[in-house]
């Protein structure tokens, strides 16, 4: 992976670019430096080039995404605002060309696309897909659990047929598997160089793939400096759709955000990934801004059911009607995303997020605290965390200021970020606090799943219902279009607003600059899908 | 063996107890640090069996002094261990990002001298004056502009508004690549290697942060050798240097300014010490791979093992350069002795 200046000169420009213009580059921004460069900025780090390895964080998903393919992928659809997004109701091909469930939903036969290449220019066969497949199941952590979620659990599942076929076979049937495998973890990895490149210790080569992208995807890593940047290269062998408009993607780790804003405003940068708010407000109109909800993502007030005032209905119901949401919603998210109060008290969809039946309303907050125990009020403290005050503090502030006229007296605690979510999720001992889940499968009953069910990580509020616990495991898995579904869901959505563990505020936008480059698509995963790019 | 040189061998052995230590300290404050790296990596969707194998996989679930015991052990064979935020070994990453850090403080600190010094002595030697007043707001202006701040408004002015300034995107622009690495210093490894291209590259991008942490460590430097240089003037010898009809040049550089560095090099020692572990604004704003932002970033994940590197790397470092210091002293000031007693 070491570059040498006379190398990328070679291939810098697609040849164009030689020694004898180098003198000249330096005078000129470097934006014009080629015409298939993009030059991204980012405030994040990507600390692994392998989603599998334990430790690797979120930004570093990205690098699964554009280096890699996975048997399939979404489609992609139009938004309101123009830009791109996946579109999860269309499941298509990327490596896989063809595939046919059983009637029983418990077979799926996939066939390989033959033409299908990695980027050393071996084919990929079924027992690439295997090996990549055994070492997301066994990895441990984040891959395993995420594996386990579409019902994919133990190496013995999965079977290379012959070099073009690969069959899974499942315990249960599950609507949940096959969106599953288009999500960034169970991504191919070419084996034979992995299993060079193993040792005993390390039977997954964790190590190589740590650094080395050995996978079939759009790109290829070429160099990576970590803390400073990553270099994306285009795999002209591609095919698992069409190739990219850029040959290269220069990722510059940029921490600051007002450089940031400099730069894409500059045009030195052509885009800059996940902006704050407040530059997306005020940025758009001088670049082109895509602000995209984030799908099946809601940000929330945790109301902890440990905490005893809060297992009184009528104080939940209180805290609902006190919150004043058109106010957070423009002092904190900028105007960015959607509201999710408001909505009608009768459920007609189950789409979802969906909007609470509950306003800003103080009688009526004041309404429901005289009936409960707590008529005097009370004090709780309100925590947030340190490395998300950019939305939680003025929301915070403002909830903490309306709880006041009720009497309820709240301090705020600031959570530094590498306790938050011990604090939040796993001891989940946070009386008041603000929460932001958002699943990748896009299904209300995944999100029930997570942050409704008892004992769940998501879950911070403690709460327990068991009709939820039983509606949660009833539709988990069930089809969309049974006829159980919609009524069964319809009822956790009524439940929810009911009970009120989770007060919800808004639905948070994904906020993505461009400067001179377009093709930028959304994705549940929220990291830059470079693949569709193209100068202009 | 002369004694100066037995002077500095006591001195490096009376280090060790400090490092020893640091080394204890710096791994108990990691550990008392609220915060669980085990949750924070099990990544988004983590549930209760994953956390514990990571735990597992991280060496946590040991009894501390068995951990502790795993530690030294490995620091005494070279490894500080991995650091679980870059994902890289915290060796290849201090030997990264110090060099960083040290070019992007060392030119700095150059360049406040080369203002500093001057303007403080002549604010000493004309006290009252246009000069000295010059001198005073230089300097408030200095200590009362953050540097973040600073550094925005410079990358706003030279940057944004009148692009003289290159982008403010770290070391190097994207299009060079970095010179064949000696000692990490960018400027001294592309000096070494003839490229000259580079070279510039590198000393564009390092203008605008150097300026803006020079602006801050003005501050001191000139105070202090206004202060020293005023105390300098006035004392006894001086005034039998004039009596003796040396001339005004004379007495001031080579009677006065001598006998005035001493604080001014303890100051630069301390302001040298203090800059390079807090330009952490300044990395960030510049996007400079240095070593402030790193630690910074370690500490907020609870990432004990490069956390554990910084104070140690920090920990040598500074038992250098007050050895530096103290060498210097006997050489401005003979009547400074370096004997072991």
């Amino acid at each position: 992976m070491t570059l040498t200046r006379r190398e990328l000169l070679k291939i810098g420009g697609g040849g164009v670019l030689g020694a004898g213009i180098l003198p000249f580059l330096k005078v000129l921004p470097a934006a014009a430096a080629t015409d298939d460069v993009i030059v991204g900025v980012h405030g994040q780090t990507i600390n692994s080039l392998d989603i599998h390895r334990t430790g690797t964080n979120r930004p570093s998903y990205q690098v699964a995404v554009n280096c890699y393919d996975r048997l399939v992928s979404f489609g992609t659809k139009t938004t309101p605002d123009g830009g791109l997004s996946y579109d999860y109701s269309k499941i298509e091909p990327e490596l896989a060309e063809s595939w046919t469930i059983s009637d029983d939903g418990l077979t799926m036969t996939f066939k390989l696309n033959p033409k299908a290449v990695f980027q050393d220019g071996s084919k990929v066969t079924a027992a690439d897909v295997k090996w990549s497949f055994d070492r997301a199941v066994s990895a441990g952590g984040f891959p395993t659990v995420q594996m386990k979620a579409g019902g994919l659990v133990r190496p013995d599942q999965f079977t290379a047929v012959d070099e073009g076929t690969f069959v899974i076979t499942l315990d249960r049937s599950s609507k949940l598997t096959l969106p599953d495998l288009a999500v960034p973890v169970p991504y191919i990895l070419n084996s034979r160089i992995a299993l060079a490149n193993a040792t005993a210790e390390d039977p997954w080569a964790m190590e190589y793939v740590h650094k080395n992208t050995i996978g079939s995807g759009a790109y290829k890593v070429v160099r990576w400096d970590p803390g400073q940047q990553l270099v994306y290269e285009r795999n002209d062998a591609w095919t698992g759709g069409p190739l990219p408009g850029i040959k290269r993607l220069v990722l510059r780790e940029v921490p600051s955000q007002a450089t940031r804003r400099a730069l894409i405003t500059r045009g030195d940068a052509q885009l800059s990934f996940n902006i704050p708010n407040k530059d997306a407000k005020e940025l758009s109109g001088d670049v082109k801004v895509f602000s995209t909800p984030i799908e099946n993502s809601i940000y929330v007030v945790g109301v902890n059911h440990k905490f005893e005032p809060f297992q009184d209905p009528d104080v939940r119901k209180a805290l609902a009607y006190a919150i004043p949401y058109e106010e957070i919603f423009q002092a904190a998210a900028y105007g960015r995303g959607n509201p999710m109060w408001g909505g009608r008290a009768d459920i007609d969809s189950i789409d979802w997020p969906r909007k609470s039946p509950y306003s800003t309303d103080m009688d009526k907050a004041r309404e429901h605290l005289e009936k409960s125990a707590f008529a005097k009020g009370f004090e709780v403290p309100f925590s947030i965390s340190l490395g998300q005050t950019d939305w939680m503090e003025p929301t915070a502030l403002l909830i903490q200021e309306s709880l006041a006229k009720l009497g309820i007296k709240s301090e705020i605690e600031k959570i530094p970020g590498a306790n938050w979510r011990t604090a939040s999720l796993v001891e989940k001992r946070l009386a008041l606090h603000l929460e932001g889940f958002g699943g990748w499968l896009n299904y209300p009953c995944y999100y029930f799943f997570w942050a409704y069910k008892d004992g769940h990580l998501f879950n911070s509020s403690n709460y327990r219902n068991e009709e939820i616990e039983t509606l949660v495991d009833e539709t988990l898995h069930l089809a969309v279009d049974h006829p159980d579904y919609a009524p069964k869901v319809k009822r956790m959505f009524e439940i929810a607003f009911e009970d009120l563990p989770r007060i919800p505020l808004w639905q948070p936008a994904l906020n993505v600059a461009t400067n001179g480059a377009t093709g930028y698509e959304y994705w549940f995963h929220r990291q830059l899908d470079a693949r569709k790019l193209a100068k202009g | 063996m002369s004694p100066r040189l037995r002077g500095i061998l006591f001195r490096i052995a009376q280090a060790i107890p400090v490092v020893i230590g640091v080394v204890i300290i710096g791994f108990v404050l990691t550990r008392a640090l609220p915060g669980d790296p085990a949750v924070y990596f099990a990544g988004a969707a983590a549930d209760a069996a994953s956390i514990a194998e990571i735990r597992k996989t991280l060496g946590l679930d040991l009894p501390l002094p068995q951990q502790f015991l795993i530690y030294v052990g490995d620091l005494l064979r070279g490894d500080f261990g991995q650091s679980i935020s870059t994902g890289q070994p915290v060796t290849a990453d201090l030997a990264n990002r110090l060099p960083a850090s040290l070019e992007l403080t060392l030119v700095a600190l150059l360049l406040s001298c080369a203002i500093a010094i001057p303007l403080g002595v002549m604010a000493a030697t004309r006290p009252g004056s246009l000069i000295d007043h010059a001198c005073r707001v230089l300097v408030t202006a200095g200590v009362s502009l953050p540097t973040f701040f600073t550094g925005v408004v410079l990358i706003y002015l030279f940057y944004y508004l009148l692009g003289i300034a290159p982008s403010p995107l770290g070391r190097l622009d994207f299009i060079y690549i970095e010179p064949d690495r000696i000692t990490g210093f960018y400027l001294i490894d592309s000096a070494l290697a003839g490229d000259g291209e580079t070279f510039l590259a590198a000393l564009r991008q390092l203008v605008l942060p150097a300026v803006t942490l020079a602006l801050f460590t003005l501050a001191p430097i000139a105070r202090m050798t206004r202060a020293a240089m005023l105390g300098a003037l006035s004392a006894d010898f001086v005034r039998t240097a004039r009596a003796a009809g040396l001339t005004g040049r004379t007495v001031r550089y080579t009677y006065a300014f001598r006998n005035a560095l001493l604080p001014v090099v303890t100051t630069l020692g301390m302001v040298f010490s203090f800059t390079l572990g807090a330009n952490v604004l300044v990395e960030k704003v510049f996007a400079w791979p240095g070593i402030g932002s790193y630690a910074v970033e370690a500490l907020v994940v609870s990432d004990y093992a490069a956390v554990q590197g910084f104070v140690l790397a920090m920990a040598f470092l500074f038992v250098a350069l007050n050895l530096l210091i103290d060498v210097t002293y006997t050489l401005i000031d003979p009547r400074i002795g370096f004997e072991a007693s």
